[in-house]
């Protein structure tokens, strides 16, 4: 078990890590979602012993890390970009960590070996790893960071220069083998799919802090504030007033949610928030689609000026022109006061 | 604990020894010729005057001449892919490490009576100097030049061209002004080399046509006025500083920031006409470059008509044992000792320099990054001077030991391992390091795992670079070296200072066989450089 507490790193002026407290128990993988820029991997090496705290303490099972050296604590960490070692071939890489731990060579082997079948790499054990794709790449560095069977796993963006295809395939793999091997894990990414995909809790950061915490579907369904449910792609902010349990919209009266404070509100929609149902209570011309596969992207402005964008099965869309009616589910707004 | 001291040491030992055997001697030089009249004694004279600008005038003529010599081959490298581009680029860098001994000697071969050139008529006089140093210097040109040249976008002059450029106007307002920077760094670089040249104005130059640095030489050596001839190096560590300065601030002012593309994007296949052009620089080139090293070596197997071995069996005779003091082998295993030692030395101390200037940036890796170059920026000569008014009392009277030649040879070679091992330091991800800790390697591990064999080619790149330089070393040596402890380049001096075929002779063999000794190192450097390196 894993606990981060009070961390701080700083550089300069600058502070990187600011006040992180974490967790992470025996088998869960924690996906840490974050913009660019906002410390998340300052903290993966700040957690590794590659970058000292200024504040704070990091403990495992209870015992302060402080005095443990980095090549010491026994963590696995995948970078960003995979930093393999471009004079080792690919069984040079995996074998590293075994050879930095004092095992045999007939061990090693046998054990590289194993790792290179469950990434599905067998074949190319004596392949340089300047001459593997990105994908082949990406496996390495995974098996080279499992093959010493770490007490955790952390992952820097590690689907981070993968096309589409590729990450898609790669993040369900890296998902059974943490389950397989109930090994606890911190995943780092700016991409909130992906942090959904993989993570059994998430923690969101930003400029330095985490902000939220939570299983993804709580997270998701109510983002800490405005600029949080923005990164996870949450419709525009609209501002509107807060009056006895109803907010006042360029739409009309809508119930506010739980909570909402009185007076001036951002108003984000959800995406599932929005609806067509012919029951409901706004009607509005269909402006513009946008095809995305088996959703369509619908533009309805039931008043000029005030779009709202509905997502609709591609089966079921009307066309643009068409007269709609939108129904709104109250669980699906999120209403954020001022600071 | 044990980390400290290795902290300590790194920084310690190389400005140690920069201070005992760079900034000692030229203490030694500025003292003297500090004291009063003795630069007023040298300014004042006309011929000494006379020296100093026919020094300026010189240097800038080779160096207008380097350029309009190199600028089409560096053109040819950058743009046009062809067959045998490798070894052409690998061929026009032999020159530049060739021993200024074994040039000039080539000259003096070409330019014999009876020689391959003897048509043109030329003296021992200025022209086969500044022939000498153009075609020293033309590897500075196509390197530097062509380099950079090979990375710029081509689509810039195209984009020229569309807009309603002619070729002519499209090379000179776009091409021209980005390629800018390079062309001062070269025409700066040629300029220091020229501007010091030593054994090529003694060897090929007549008396009357002495740069500072023969003045030196013949002021300090001949004439034992060490007075002026401090004066002299004085003046001369002045200007190179100002020039290396103002060619800094120049190349400063003129630098854009561009994106530059992968040389082998902007390369193509020369078609139609293109492929004379490139087949006749290239070949032009090579004969320049390849002519007087091809007339040296065969007039060495050729000696008075007729092949044979006879210069290098002379080399094994009494007569030669009395012109030298020893053997010529005896030179020939003193240079190959020197350069061992001086090897050793320069890989110690700049690697462990290397290790601090790549470590982090500031202040103070800076100061010694530049600490470094400066033996770069001052002539071996005088290093040379330095050393021999340095070290002939106490506290550091080497004056009685032959180590003092390695020394010599090292502060020359230092620089060139600092410029070698630095960027191969730096360009390691220091990703992997963080990587091979986390995998469980300890500091000194990392070190041997990951810093270790990636830098390990650049230490033997940097290696060959060292027992080149020291093989060819004339300007410092010339000054330390005993009569009983002669290098090949001061063999070969003493040979071609003698009359007489044989003496001759002999001096054309030493100079083939240490061509070729050096030949061969460049040619292997080019390859591992080139396998693993890329361009430095």
């Amino acid at each position: 078990m894993l606990e981060v507490e009070g961390v701080v790193v700083r550089f300069d002026e600058h502070v990187a890590v600011d006040r992180v407290d974490l967790a992470v128990a025996n088998g869960e993988t924690l996906a840490v979602l974050g913009p660019s820029g906002c410390g998340k991997t300052t903290l993966l090496r700040a957690i590794a012993g590659l970058q000292a705290l200024d504040a704070g303490r990091i403990c495992w099972d209870g015992h302060d890390l402080m005095a443990v050296p980095p090549h010491e604590r026994r963590f696995g960490l995948m970078f960003q970009e995979y930093a393999l070692f471009p004079h080792r071939d690919v069984h040079g890489n995996v074998e590293f960590g075994l050879r930095m731990a004092g095992a045999d060579r007939g061990a090693r082997s046998r054990r590289v070996d194993e790792v290179l079948a469950l990434v599905g790499l067998r074949e190319f054990r004596e392949r340089p790893v300047a001459t593997l794709s990105g994908g082949e790449q990406q496996r390495v560095a995974l098996a080279r960071a499992l093959v010493v069977e770490p007490r955790l796993l952390m992952l820097d963006e590690p689907l981070g220069a993968l096309d589409r295809a590729w990450r898609a395939r790669l993040i369900d793999e890296i998902r059974a083998l943490l389950d397989r091997a109930a090994l606890p894990a911190i995943y780092v990414t700016h991409d909130h799919d992906e942090a959904f995909t993989i993570a059994t809790r998430l923690a969101v950061m930003r400029s330095g802090r985490v902000v939220q915490q939570g299983t993804p579907a709580e997270v998701w369904r109510r983002p800490v504030d405005t600029w949080t449910a923005r990164f996870f792609g949450f419709g525009p902010a609209t501002p509107c007033t807060a009056r006895a349990g109803a907010l006042e919209t360029p739409w009309g009266r809508l119930p506010a949610p739980a909570g909402t404070p009185e007076g001036r509100v951002d108003l984000v929609f959800r995406p599932d928030a929005l609806r067509l149902d012919v029951g409901g209570p706004l009607d509005g011309i269909v402006t513009g689609t946008v095809f995305s596969g088996e959703l369509v992207t619908l533009t309805v402005e039931p008043a000029p000026g005030a779009p709202l964008t509905v997502r609709v099965p591609q089966r079921d869309a009307p066309a643009v022109g068409d007269r709609v009616r939108v129904a709104v589910d109250r669980d699906g707004l999120l209403a954020y006061g001022p600071d | 604990m044990r980390a400290r001291a290795w902290q300590l040491a790194r920084v310690a030992v190389p400005l140690a020894f920069l201070a005992i055997f760079f900034a000692w001697p030229l203490g030694a030089i500025f003292g003297r010729a500090l004291r009063p009249s003795a630069l007023g004694d040298a300014l004042g004279d006309a011929g000494l005057r006379h020296v100093m600008w026919f020094t300026l005038w010189q240097a800038i003529a080779s160096t207008v001449l380097t350029l309009a010599v190199g600028l089409p081959a560096a053109y040819v490298v950058a743009r046009y892919q062809f067959a045998g581009k490798r070894v052409f680029r690998a061929l026009v860098m032999v020159p530049f490490v060739l021993p200024t001994v074994v040039v000039a000697t080539a000259f003096l071969v070409l330019l014999r009576p009876g020689g391959p050139l003897s048509f043109l008529h030329w003296q021992r006089g200025v022209a086969p100097m500044l022939a000498a140093h153009v075609f020293f210097n033309v590897a500075v040109v196509v390197r530097t030049v062509g380099g950079f040249w090979s990375n710029l976008d081509p689509r810039r002059e195209e984009a020229a061209r569309m807009l309603g450029a002619s070729r002519l106007r499209a090379f000179r307002h776009v091409t021209l002004p980005l390629l800018a920077p390079s062309l001062l760094a070269a025409a700066s670089i040629v300029f220091l080399f020229t501007f010091t040249s030593f054994g090529v104005a003694l060897l090929l130059a007549d008396p009357s046509h002495a740069t500072v640095e023969v003045e030196i030489y013949r002021q300090a050596v001949e004439l034992f006025d060490l007075r002026i001839a401090a004066a002299l190096a004085f003046i001369q560590v002045l200007a190179v500083v100002a020039v290396l300065f103002f060619m800094a601030r120049a190349q400063e002012r003129r630098a854009v920031a561009q994106r530059l593309v992968a040389a082998t994007e902007t390369a193509r296949r020369p078609r139609g006409r293109q492929r004379i052009l490139v087949a006749g620089v290239v070949g032009a080139t090579a004969v320049l470059l390849g002519g007087p090293l091809a007339a040296l070596a065969w007039r060495s197997l050729h000696p008075g008509g007729g092949w044979g071995l006879a210069s290098y069996r002379a080399l094994g005779s009494s007569a030669s044992t009395s012109t030298l003091f020893v053997s010529p082998w005896t030179a020939l295993r003193n240079s190959l000792v020197f350069a061992a030692i001086a090897t050793v030395v320069a890989l110690f101390v700049g690697g462990l320099a290397s290790a601090v200037i790549a470590s982090r940036p500031g202040r103070a890796t800076r100061t010694m990054d530049v600490l470094l170059m400066l033996p770069l920026g001052t002539s071996a000569v005088t290093v040379g001077f330095g050393f021999l008014l340095a070290f002939d009392a106490p506290p550091f009277d080497l004056s009685t030991t032959a180590l003092i030649i390695p020394l010599a040879h090292a502060i020359v070679a230092i620089p060139f391992v600092v410029r070698i091992v630095v960027p191969a330091l730096r360009s390691i991800d220091p990703r992997l390091r963080d990587a091979a800790t986390v995998l469980g390697a300890p500091p000194g591990r990392v070190w041997r795992e990951v810093d270790l064999p990636i830098v390990g080619r650049a230490f033997v790149v940097a290696a060959g670079f060292c027992v080149a330089v020291s093989l060819g070393e004339f300007g410092a040596t010339v000054f330390v070296a005993r009569p009983d402890t002669p290098t090949i380049p001061i063999a070969i001096q003493r040979f071609l200072a003698r009359p007489g075929d044989i003496n001759a002779g002999q001096a054309l063999a030493m100079a083939t066989m240490l061509m070729v000794l050096t030949a061969v190192i460049v040619l292997a450097i080019e390859r591992v450089r080139l396998r693993d390196l890329g361009d430095l």
